[in-house]
């Protein structure tokens, strides 16, 4: 409780409630005000987030801080909201970076400031709703209302080609979700009557049924993680989103998508779910192979990581199908990790992008010699993305090739590759960017990064640095869930 | 005084009919050109309907004039419905109207009589009624379409409106003559019992069933009976445009309930298999033709005839479930288009029509309030929540899905995502492109204070759609079960 509150309706509300008030403020005349008024509610929407973690029962797999209220009495639709060990750290991870791309805006975005600060928090409160929705009908409310911010974003603030990208990446999203709001309302007559998504776990359903939910359920989610081959609309988006639109794709919005299958896909319908994981391990390791080689031959950075996270997000789909502790936690761990490295990668291109308006590695190279103690900053999440040991990223990648050895040497044979190439396309990329001699008057002019910058980064650095050494504050809130969630695929509902 | 007291049903019409010959009369007195004091007759005409509908609602089905006319809760909360629909149609088309010269007596008792034309079919219990009801209203319509003489193109719309809307009419009437033959009634609930205990020539009933259904399909505009649809709304005066487009389509629902649902039931398995084409031809031939669209108007047309397949989505999957989505897609589809269409009038001027999609290139940088209205509206449409066109769909959905019919969910679903490509693309100029024109935006206060409760209403119903939704599902219950 805060103020009385329901911890999660303040996270999901507040956000939102900051963000019509940024909105309020109208045009660019007032955008000293409407940034710092975006600020302050995307700090407290951190600030009242932290209750969650320090409110946590690691004990139990039960739904905690559970609020049930009616809302649809006709459909039995209900404001069901709850977080288990899982949900509650990915809404964490979105409080924590609404104020980091508040921040690294600040001073980029220059017209429309209030309608740029209005989307991102009021995204952030929906991604927050999509976490703790326990109703499926509130889950999709919020999983599509997320599309229209992010839209926007993208189409007016985004690069050359901004149209053809957001209108790209809301489509393909429809696509999925509206297969999946037929597939749950064929759950909600089998199941009598009811949009709760843990009533759907303990429902039989048939085999043939659970097939095309799964397929249904997986054209939502593979769209949104993305797998291959539905990953086309997310090269475009980042490259064309503005900085904080791609910090936020990267690190929130592929999340979703991986964390709808964690809620749904699998314990819904187990038995679909071993019965295609190998069609599901097949495309994960083609993302993390092909997708990888891909991300070699790329001139734009940002596409480059683009890529990247497509290859990292097959590693979690691999770790989430391969149905042991090791996968499914090394998966949720992936996850988190690179949601805080790709977002500050994305970060670091928005640094180099600001000042050169250029996002061509070729215009680049002898960064280091003008920016320094960016540089610096760059290496450290460059090797987090190489899954450098004592670096988060390496904790997951670990775990899920661990997981992956015990189901088939050759599935952790093909995942091994990709530390091979986020190895080679990361730090070739940090190469031709930093090092060497100066490349041009324009790199020779660089300044380096201010306070604010700075703040950003180090912020980020820690969380990295901390995750990898001692990532068991992350692995202990999920353990109890995680293997909950296991005893849920691993019982046949046929 | 007995008789007059057992009239109460009808007193919403008969008072209606009263006012709309004393405005006739009264008009032609009056010399003001704004027509300030008929307008607020007819305003106050419509309150007045609304009140008596509201105090002579009665629990359960009364029927008067011998089974001619019915009032039941569906009738009055779709009157009711219909009463705002048209009293916001006037306060969004006033100022449009008055600076073409089309703000006359003319056109207010028009389209008073178009709403008692709608009034008599939504209560209708007898198909000839219901036929009165239709005519009175089309013919209005016609003569409304027609109002700017001057213009070559309402002329057109006008003659192409009529000449197609009097072949359905024949189409209507022929069919029910049909059953006139079958059963030796009219009366939809004797025709119903008729059927139910067998009649001696069942294929003069289905014979007569599909000329019904295509006068129907006609009247509502379903694929492939459409083709007047886009034509008349393009080359109507916008105000006209809004009142064809809004709540004569809640008297279509109406039409179809009465007809189909409560008179024809038994042969469901015939017109239901009907339906599904109509519904589905409308739903892709509306969504797929809208893309192409360069005028707003006409996509709004398309988009109408999609809307349309939609709620004959929810009628075909039958039950109450069913009925009642329909009812309330009928509802909310009439809120999203007044929302639309006035915006369209609200954005012209005087020798400019706000109706081409480039007039919306930058309207979030010439009035950021009007562009994130018209981006509620156009995600509505679109079917995104949390607007309260997704419960629309989502409650059709439902019904359809518990019927059985989940591939036709799947086509519906996989179609409505292309309508999203247009209505995003109203989204993308507003809000993406520069604008063309930078002519200040003049609103009136009265409609720019509409659009926003309108814009509003939209999202607001959105986040709380149970109550509206239950009422819809009760009214159709109560008729349904009490008949």
């Amino acid at each position: 409780m805060i103020f009385g509150l329901p911890v999660l309706s303040v996270v999901i509300w507040l956000p939102i409630i900051f963000g019509i008030l940024v909105l309020a403020t109208g045009n660019d005349r007032n955008a000293p005000l409407a940034r710092i008024i975006a600020l302050v509610g995307a700090l407290l929407g951190f600030l009242v987030a932290i209750p969650l973690y320090t409110g946590f029962d690691k004990m139990t797999s039960a739904m905690q801080f559970v609020e049930m209220r009616d809302w649809i009495t006709r459909y039995n639709i209900h404001y069901h909201l709850g977080v288990d060990g899982i949900s509650m750290l990915f809404i964490l991870l979105n409080s924590f970076f609404t104020p980091l791309v508040v921040i690294a805006g600040w001073k980029v975005i220059e017209k429309r400031v209030a309608q740029y600060m209005a989307a991102f928090l009021i995204m952030s409160g929906l991604v927050n709703g999509v976490f703790a929705s326990l109703d499926a009908v509130l889950f999709y409310v919020f999983w599509e209302a997320m599309l229209i911010p992010m839209f926007i974003i993208i189409g007016v603030w985004g690069g050359p080609n901004r149209v053809y990208a957001a209108v790209k990446f809301f489509l393909y999203t429809l696509l999925g979700s509206l297969l999946m709001l037929v597939a749950l309302l064929y759950l909600y007559f089998q199941s009598g009557g009811s949009f709760e998504i843990l009533d759907y776990h303990q429902m039989a359903i048939p085999m043939a049924a659970q097939i095309l939910v799964f397929i249904a359920f997986f054209a939502a989610f593979s769209v949104k993680v993305p797998m291959f081959p539905v990953h086309t609309w997310l090269p475009d988006a980042h490259v064309e989103a503005p900085t904080g639109g791609s910090v936020v794709l990267a690190a929130i919005m592929l999340k979703v998508g991986a964390y709808g299958f964690i809620r749904f896909s699998l314990p819904i319908t187990p038995d679909a779910s071993h019965k295609l994981a190998g069609v599901m391990i097949a495309l994960s390791l083609i993302a993390v192979v092909y997708i990888g080689l891909v991300a070699l031959a790329q001139s734009d950075m940002k596409k480059l990581v683009a890529y990247s996270s497509i290859s990292h997000m097959g590693f979690v789909t691999l770790g989430f199908f391969i149905f042991n502790a090791y996968g499914m936690e090394g998966a949720l761990l992936q996850m988190i990790s690179h949601g805080f490295v790709s977002g500050a990668l994305f970060l670091c291109i928005g640094v180099l992008y600001d000042r050169m308006h250029s996002r061509q590695i070729s215009d680049y190279g002898g960064v280091a010699n003008t920016m320094p103690v960016f540089a610096a900053f760059f290496m450290l999440f460059a090797m987090a993305n190489s899954g450098l040991p004592g670096t988060s990223g390496f904790v997951g990648e670990f775990m899920v090739i661990l997981g992956a050895v015990k189901v088939n040497f050759w599935y952790a044979f093909l995942a091994a590759a990709t530390l091979v190439f986020g190895a080679a396309y990361t730090l070739w990329m940090y190469k031709r960017v930093i090092f060497g001699a100066v490349a041009n008057h324009h790199v020779a002019k660089l300044t380096d990064i201010t306070l604010r910058e700075k703040f950003v980064f180090v912020i980020l650095a820690l969380t990295v640095l901390g995750m990898g050494l001692y990532p068991l504050p992350f692995s202990e809130i999920m353990h109890a869930s995680v293997n909950d969630l296991l005893v849920h695929v691993a019982r046949s509902k046929l | 005084m007995s008789f007059l007291s057992t009239l109460f049903p009808a007193y919403a019409e008969i008072f209606l009919l009263v006012m709309v010959s004393a405005i006739l009369i009264v008009d032609l007195f009056l010399t003001n050109p704004n027509k300030t004091v008929t307008y607020a007759l007819v305003q106050l005409t419509l309150l007045g309907c609304s009140m008596i509908t509201v105090s002579t609602h009665q629990h359960g089905v009364v029927y008067l004039f011998h089974n001619m006319f019915v009032d039941d809760l569906m009738s009055d909360v779709l009157k009711m419905l219909s009463y705002l629909s048209v009293s916001m149609m006037l306060v969004y088309s006033r100022n449009y109207l008055m600076v073409r010269g089309l703000f006359t007596g003319e056109f207010m008792a028009l389209t008073l009589f178009a709403l008692l034309g709608m009034m008599v079919m939504i209560s209708a219990s007898h198909f000839l009624t219901l036929y009165l009801g239709l005519e009175l209203l089309s013919l209005s319509l016609y003569a409304m379409v027609a109002l700017q003489r001057d213009s070559a193109i309402a002329t057109e719309a006008a003659m192409k409106y009529f000449i197609l809307g009097a072949l359905a009419s024949g189409l209507l009437l022929y069919g029910m003559s049909m059953f006139y033959g079958a059963t030796g009634t009219l009366e939809v609930a004797a025709v119903s019992d008729a059927i139910t205990h067998g009649v001696p020539n069942k294929a003069l009933l289905v014979f007569g069933l599909v000329f019904v259904v295509s006068g129907l399909a006609f009247k509502l505009g379903a694929v492939p009976f459409h083709m007047w649809v886009p034509d008349v709304y393009h080359g109507a005066p916008t105000a006209m445009t809004m009142l064809i487009g809004t709540a004569p389509k809640l008297a279509a629902f109406a039409f179809v309930m009465r007809i189909l649902v409560e008179g024809l039931q038994p042969l469901m398995v015939h017109w239901s298999g009907m339906l599904v084409i109509l519904a589905v031809l409308s739903i892709a031939v509306g969504n797929i033709t809208a893309i192409a669209q360069t005028n707003l108007k006409r996509m709004l047309a398309y988009s109408t005839i999609s809307h349309m397949g939609f709620l004959l989505l929810g009628v075909l999957s039958g039950g109450i479930d069913g009925y009642g989505a329909a009812m309330f897609y009928a509802a909310v589809y009439v809120l999203m288009s007044l929302g639309g269409f006035g915006m369209i009038m609200l954005l012209s001027r005087e020798g400019f029509e706000a109706d081409t999609l480039n007039d919306y290139k930058g309207l979030n940088q010439r009035s950021p309030w009007l562009a994130f209205v018209m981006l509620l509206l156009m995600f509505s449409m679109a079917g995104v929540p949390p607007m309260v066109g997704f419960y629309a769909k989502f409650s059709v959905l439902s019904a359809v899905v518990n019927a059985g019919h989940i591939p036709l969910a799947v086509i519906a679903v996989l179609f409505s995502l292309i309508g999203a490509f247009y209505y995003l693309r109203i989204v993308k100029l507003m809000y993406f492109d520069a604008p063309e024109s930078h002519v200040p935006i003049s609103i009136q206060p009265d409609s720019g204070l509409l659009i926003s409760m309108n814009g509003l209403a939209v999202l607001a119903l959105g986040i709380m759609p149970g109550t509206f939704m239950s009422v819809c599902a009760v009214a159709v219950q109560q008729s349904l079960l009490l008949h």
